[in-house]
């Protein structure tokens, strides 16, 4: 807990920093008004109108947070206005995807490291394909599922289900092989069958790795379920209310989707980390 | 040989031919799949560097084949997926359109703000190396920070910087800082007490233990950020694209192919960011084998 000063000294900067560029950035469009007014402005008064703009360029931190409260608590949760209507739209697409990736990527993993032929054919492509921006892929599933009568959920979690999928292969298969060869040497001594082996020495030995790449997948799936939206024409999700901001200027809108983004992925990964500490620390191998 | 007859191919075996009399398509895409199966899981017998290579390129040549050959049999739309045959001619056809979409959006937009977002990265790692005070601060937000869906700060960026690449470079910075910096300051303190001991005997002052110790075994640790960053650069720029751009670029061409249903030229797209993103991998990945030659990672097995 000694490190709460810090991060707190740390917040405080970026918050005064915001401030400072946001009387900055806005104070453009303030000596404007003023100039076609015919009047001068006081310092005072530039601070007071850049931090209360209706589209300023950059909104102050206070504007956002009065943003993501009216969105969060201002209306019912159904209203198309909510942010929290918008970010289940979002979030469920998320999770669904999510599990299918990971249920998948486990499924894989477990055939590579039982299959020689399937290993080498697999897993350089597994590789590889994360140094490609596989996100390029989203709008085009989006529009051909949309051509194929799917809208809605399924086609956000395919995109999230592939985006969590290669981190958990690539996590899994070196979890599955972690145990060493002492271990394994004891469980043929047993006369453990491959099945026995699996469940009993490489599926518990993988858990700490399992839970790293859920960490990477979640926040990955997030951002397939927020591109996932951009090209249907912001119809719903978190991807919408920042697509239809950026049409209409509405940079505190922009900000307020955003910041609900990053409370959805960082409430995701705590939630993961939660588990993982329970799950670990049962088992015994917390680090 | 009996290993290569077990149960698995006699069921795959049964499997095809159950599939001829529903359809006789699908027992000839099955039938391709398990000849291109059957070979690897010869050659994987083997050891060797030859079936390393060999076994990835028969199998992605096996997709490629099944692809094409289902989108044949099955008739299946160009509208909903486009054969390789097709892409192909596509890549071949338009080659000065995929060109300049690189350069708008692979070197203009996303290498400069790699570059940019790396520099600052690096710098802002050395800057706080001093006070630990701040890295026990800064870490944690940068942790924090790294995990966040940042392609969401498209829409601003391009508010502030425009439609041209420099909203793209200012997104790609933000995305590349924060996992640069949390493995530069990990990487800073990767040197051994032991190490830097006997560079305080011979009276080293700080700017030379940085230089001559520390920074070099920093190295293997900002490689790896540098080679996560990479594929979030194309992402950056890819993305930002598809918030306003102008009618060049990677992001663009595909928003605007969609439009038009010619689902070709986004697998164009998709081929070329593939092949970008493989490049600039392999190119950090060349350069940190040749810098970091010395750590056990690199060393030849």
């Amino acid at each position: 807990m000694r490190s709460v000063l810090p991060i707190l000294t740390v917040l405080i900067a970026i918050v005064a920093l915001w401030y400072a560029a946001a009387v900055k950035l806005n104070s453009t469009w303030t000596y404007d008004q003023a100039a076609r007014a015919g009047t001068e402005v006081t310092f005072g008064a530039l601070v007071k109108d850049t931090l209360a703009q209706e589209r300023p360029v950059l909104p102050a931190p206070h504007q956002v947070a009065k943003g993501l409260w009216d969105g969060l608590f201002g209306q019912a949760f159904t209203s198309k206005r909510s942010l929290v209507y918008h970010g289940w739209v979002t979030l469920s697409a998320t999770l669904l995807g999510f599990a299918i990736g990971t249920v998948l990527g486990i499924a894989l993993a477990v055939g590579i490291v039982h299959n020689r032929a399937m290993d080498m054919s697999v897993m350089p492509w597994a590789i590889a394909s994360q140094t490609i921006p596989i996100l390029a892929i989203a709008p085009m599933i989006i529009v051909v599922m949309n051509s194929l009568g799917l809208q809605g959920l399924i086609p956000k979690s395919i995109i999230s289900a592939y985006l969590s999928f290669f981190p958990v292969v690539v996590g899994m298969v070196k979890g599955l092989r972690s145990p060493d060869a002492m271990q394994l040497d004891l469980l043929r001594t047993y006369n453990a069958s491959a099945a026995d082996v699996l469940l009993k020495l490489r599926l518990p030995a993988s858990l700490p790795y399992l839970f790293a790449s859920l960490k990477v997948g979640v926040a990955a799936s997030l951002v397939g379920a927020i591109v996932g939206e951009l090209p249907t024409g912001a119809v719903a999700g978190l991807g919408a209310r920042l697509l239809s901001g950026s049409y209409y200027g509405q940079t505190v809108q922009i900000w307020a989707a955003l910041f609900a983004a990053a409370i959805v992925a960082a409430g995701l990964v705590m939630l993961i980390g939660a588990v993982e500490r329970a799950t670990l620390s049962r088992m015994g191998l917390e680090r | 040989m009996s290993r290569v007859v077990s149960p698995g191919w006699i069921l795959a075996a049964v499997l095809a031919a159950g599939a001829a009399l529903v359809d006789v398509r699908v027992s000839a895409l099955l039938a391709l799949w398990l000849g291109a199966w059957f070979v690897n899981a010869q050659i994987a017998g083997g050891r060797g560097r030859l079936s390393r290579w060999l076994v990835p390129a028969i199998f992605g040549l096996a997709v490629l084949a099944l692809w094409e050959l289902a989108v044949r049999v099955f008739g299946i739309s160009p509208v909903i997926l486009p054969a390789p045959s097709a892409i192909a001619a596509r890549i071949a056809a338009s080659l000065p359109v995929l060109w300049a979409d690189f350069v708008q959006t692979a070197l203009k937009g996303a290498l400069s703000g790699y570059l940019l977002g790396c520099g600052a990265a690096v710098l802002t790692a050395i800057l706080i190396d001093r006070s630990p005070f701040l890295q026990r601060g800064l870490l944690p937000v940068g942790n924090f920070v790294a995990a966040l869906p940042i392609v969401g700060i498209a829409p601003i960026m391009v508010m502030w910087f425009g439609f041209d690449w420099q909203s793209k470079a200012a997104v790609v910075v933000v995305m590349v800082f924060f996992p640069v910096l949390v493995n530069m300051v990990a990487g800073l303190k990767a040197s051994e007490p032991m190490q830097r001991d006997l560079m305080a005997t011979w009276n080293a002052s700080y700017w030379q233990t940085l230089w001559k110790l520390r920074f070099p075994a920093a190295l293997p640790f900002l490689f790896n950020g540098l080679k996560i960053a990479t594929t979030l650069a194309l992402i950056g720029a890819i993305v930002a694209e598809f918030f306003g751009s102008p009618i060049v670029g990677m992001g663009f061409r595909i928003n605007a192919s969609i439009g038009q249903l010619s689902l070709d030229m986004i697998w164009a797209e998709i081929a070329v960011a593939a092949l970008a993103g493989s490049a600039f991998y392999g190119l950090v990945a060349f350069i940190e084998r040749r810098v970091t030659f010395w750590h056990p990672s690199q060393r030849r097995q």
